[in-house]
């Protein structure tokens, strides 16, 4: 019961903070959120005997790609006031709508109160997680050396000065 | 061996990003154009030694033994086709550090653009050959990664959009994917094709497992862009380069979608009531809103992008019927429709590159001045509209004759009707683009150059003969599609 509650408490806190990641409109802010959001989601990997993926998410996401996010926003630079606010006016507008989709939904779910037995079956055999990846999925280290390469090629490309971007030609979108 | 199709691309990759630039940035085109031609070969020749006899010492490398089915060769055939004919437009409209006027883009865009293309085919060679659920995500990943910086590629304000759109749907999709393989790995306790199937038979009212099977095939319709999912589409196809759109139009969307949908129902969830009446409908409403969508279009591509969901409605009405000449008319759907729309999009490159614009408003009578681009795209909108006897005849035919012969009778005379406005908002390109008289301010336009045309003409030439060798391709296409299931 203790578990149940600690579990819910730290779901709704990881929600709470990823949405405030997404919605803030301050990048330093969304990029603490960010962290905020994979440092509960360590602590819920911990409880739930997952050390190893919590240590990843730990360094990895709340702490190295949060420096990144954090030391390419310092090279940025914010709106200006008018611009800000003209900015916060329609974002309020586009995401007016989504907490009352959001209660309409639960409230239906509540209502028709679906009977679905979605207990899981307990995990299989547990392996270590360095026998899986080197003794059992080499094929996905191709693929992750791959990955990487796909992303070096991103860098390269998209964050390289490149004098005169190409005006957007084109119809009208509809 | 045919695990070589992922090994040899990305030693090719590392290879050409050793220190001599100069000689590597020459011979960057040449090595993802020869790469995609043994494919190519390796598909048409198939030579027993290197499909079917096992590699052991690759095999024992990667602990990997791939099979090889119908469905593959189909999908490697389709790959190395697109792949080619998108290097030599990447070679047309994409710029190099090694041309004169352009000394001043540091990035060297046709190098890298280059290294992407062929990061992305050898992702789709993955996707292809996986016989495992993790193996299978990580290969989409390659492959929707290095999609999404190919979209971007030009950074302007469309295609930070494009990508954007199809990243966020593209992550959405993932996480779809992702949740539903931990539920299957939970309930299988591993995640080959066979295992999990064997474990879905056992169980099949499970409601885990049926969330699975919901979370799957709804991330494989986003993936494929198909009503309601299709918002990144339209977006992502336009604003992308034309060879990148030339990629994805052609291949990666029916790769990462289409194909991946086929290969789980045909190998892992089997046919139901439910699942197939939930493919029809989807496959309809693709079908009819795609191209509802396409006749009110002024750009070019979009038209093409909003045609690509209608015709990949085809394909999921085909695999909806749950039979052999459904599946059979899809499979075939799915390469006529790799051919006849890289074709199609060739051909917008080709009008964009050389008349500035694709704002079909403004274009008119480009035929007198681009007599090859005019009258290949007279034949990849004729096959696509399903005129005999192009391609794309047969492959809408027979999804037809199998929609009706399974009692689908409705969904068949939406195929019919659909097939109609195909041909009306393709008759209006035509005519606005290509036929009429020169629009204005095009008295000088010249045909565009060989790594253009040739392509086009390769193209158009495939389609004729796919369309005309159909009674070749009933013995040797069709036929052998029964063993799939």
């Amino acid at each position: 019961m203790t578990f149940d509650i600690l579990y819910i408490a730290l779901l709704t806190l990881l929600l709470l903070a990823g949405v405030w990641a997404v919605m803030t409109l301050n990048l330093l802010k969304s990029a603490i959120g960010l962290a905020v959001t994979s440092a509960i989601l360590t602590l819920l990997l911990f409880l739930m005997d997952a050390p190893l993926a919590g240590v990843f998410e730990l360094s990895v996401c709340a702490g190295l790609i949060t420096v990144v996010f954090i030391s390419a926003i310092s090279l940025t630079k914010p709106l200006a006031g008018a611009e800000a606010q003209a900015r916060d006016r329609s974002r309020v507008k586009r995401f007016i709508f989504l907490p009352i989709i959001i209660v309409i939904v639960g409230a239906a779910l509540y209502a028709l109160h679906p009977q679905m037995d979605l207990s899981l079956p307990p995990a299989g055999a547990e392996m270590d997680v360095r026998q899986v990846l080197w003794n059992v999925r080499r094929l996905d280290l191709v693929g992750q050396i791959l990955v990487i390469l796909a992303g070096v090629f991103g860098v390269v490309i998209l964050f390289k000065d490149q004098p005169d971007a190409k005006e957007p030609q084109g119809g009208t979108k509809s | 061996m045919p695990a070589l199709l992922i090994i040899v691309p990305l030693l090719a990759i590392l290879a050409l990003n050793l220190p001599w630039m100069r000689l590597m940035n020459r011979l960057a085109l040449w090595v993802g154009l020869i790469l995609c031609l043994i494919q190519a070969f390796l598909v048409i020749l198939h030579p027993d030694f290197f499909w079917q006899a096992p590699s052991l010492w690759l095999g024992h490398l990667l602990l990997f033994a791939p099979t090889v089915d119908y469905l593959s060769l189909v999908m490697f055939l389709a790959i190395a086709i697109v792949g080619a004919v998108a290097l030599m437009v990447c070679r047309y409209s994409v710029p190099s550090i090694t041309d004169p006027a352009e000394t001043r883009t540091c990035a060297n865009n046709r190098f890298l653009v280059i290294n992407l293309v062929i990061l992305a085919l050898t992702g789709m060679n993955g996707v292809v050959l996986a016989n495992d659920l993790f193996s299978l995500y990580v290969f989409l990943e390659i492959t929707a990664v290095a999609s999404y910086i190919l979209i971007a590629v030009e950074k302007g304000a469309d295609a930070f959009e494009g990508a954007f759109k199809y990243l966020i749907l593209s992550a959405v999709a993932t996480a779809l994917i992702l949740a539903a393989i931990a539920l299957l790995m939970l309930t299988a306790g591993s995640l080959s094709f066979t295992h999990v199937r064997l474990a879905m038979s056992a169980s099949p009212h499970s409601h885990v497992v049926l969330a699975a099977v919901a979370m799957l095939v709804v991330g494989l319709f986003i993936k494929g862009g198909l009503i309601p999912f299709h918002g990144w589409l339209p977006d992502a196809y336009s604003a992308a380069p034309a060879a990148v759109s030339v990629l994805l139009a052609g291949i990666v969307t029916k790769t990462t979608g289409v194909y991946t949908l086929f290969r789980i129902v045909i190998s892992i969830i089997g046919f139901n009531a439910s699942l197939q009446t939930l493919l029809l409908f989807i496959g309809a409403a693709s079908m009819l809103i795609g191209a509802l969508a396409a006749l009110g279009q002024s750009d070019f591509k979009r038209m093409l992008a909003y045609s690509s969901i209608s015709q990949v409605g085809y394909m999921i009405l085909g695999l909806g019927t749950g039979t052999i000449l459904g599946i059979a008319g899809s499979i075939f759907h799915l390469f006529n429709h790799a051919i006849f729309k890289s074709l199609l999009f060739v051909n917008a490159a080709a009008v964009e590159q050389q008349a500035g614009t694709r704002n079909m408003d403004r274009l008119g009578g480009l035929a007198e001045k681009m007599p090859v681009t005019g009258s290949t795209s007279a034949i990849g909108f004729l096959s696509t509209a399903g005129i005999p006897p192009l391609a794309g005849f047969w492959s809408k035919l027979i999804i037809i004759v199998a929609l009706w012969q399974a009692g689908h009778i409705v969904y068949a005379v939406l195929a019919i009707l659909a097939s109609l406005l195909t041909l009306a908002y393709f008759l209006s390109m035509q005519r606005r683009v290509f036929f009429g008289k020169l629009a204005a301010g095009f008295e000088s336009l010249k045909e565009a150059n060989a790594w253009i045309l040739i392509p086009a003409c390769v193209l158009a030439l495939i389609t004729i003969g796919l369309g005309v060798g159909i009674p070749w391709l009933f013995e040797t296409f069709l036929l052998p599609i029964r063993s799939l299931l």
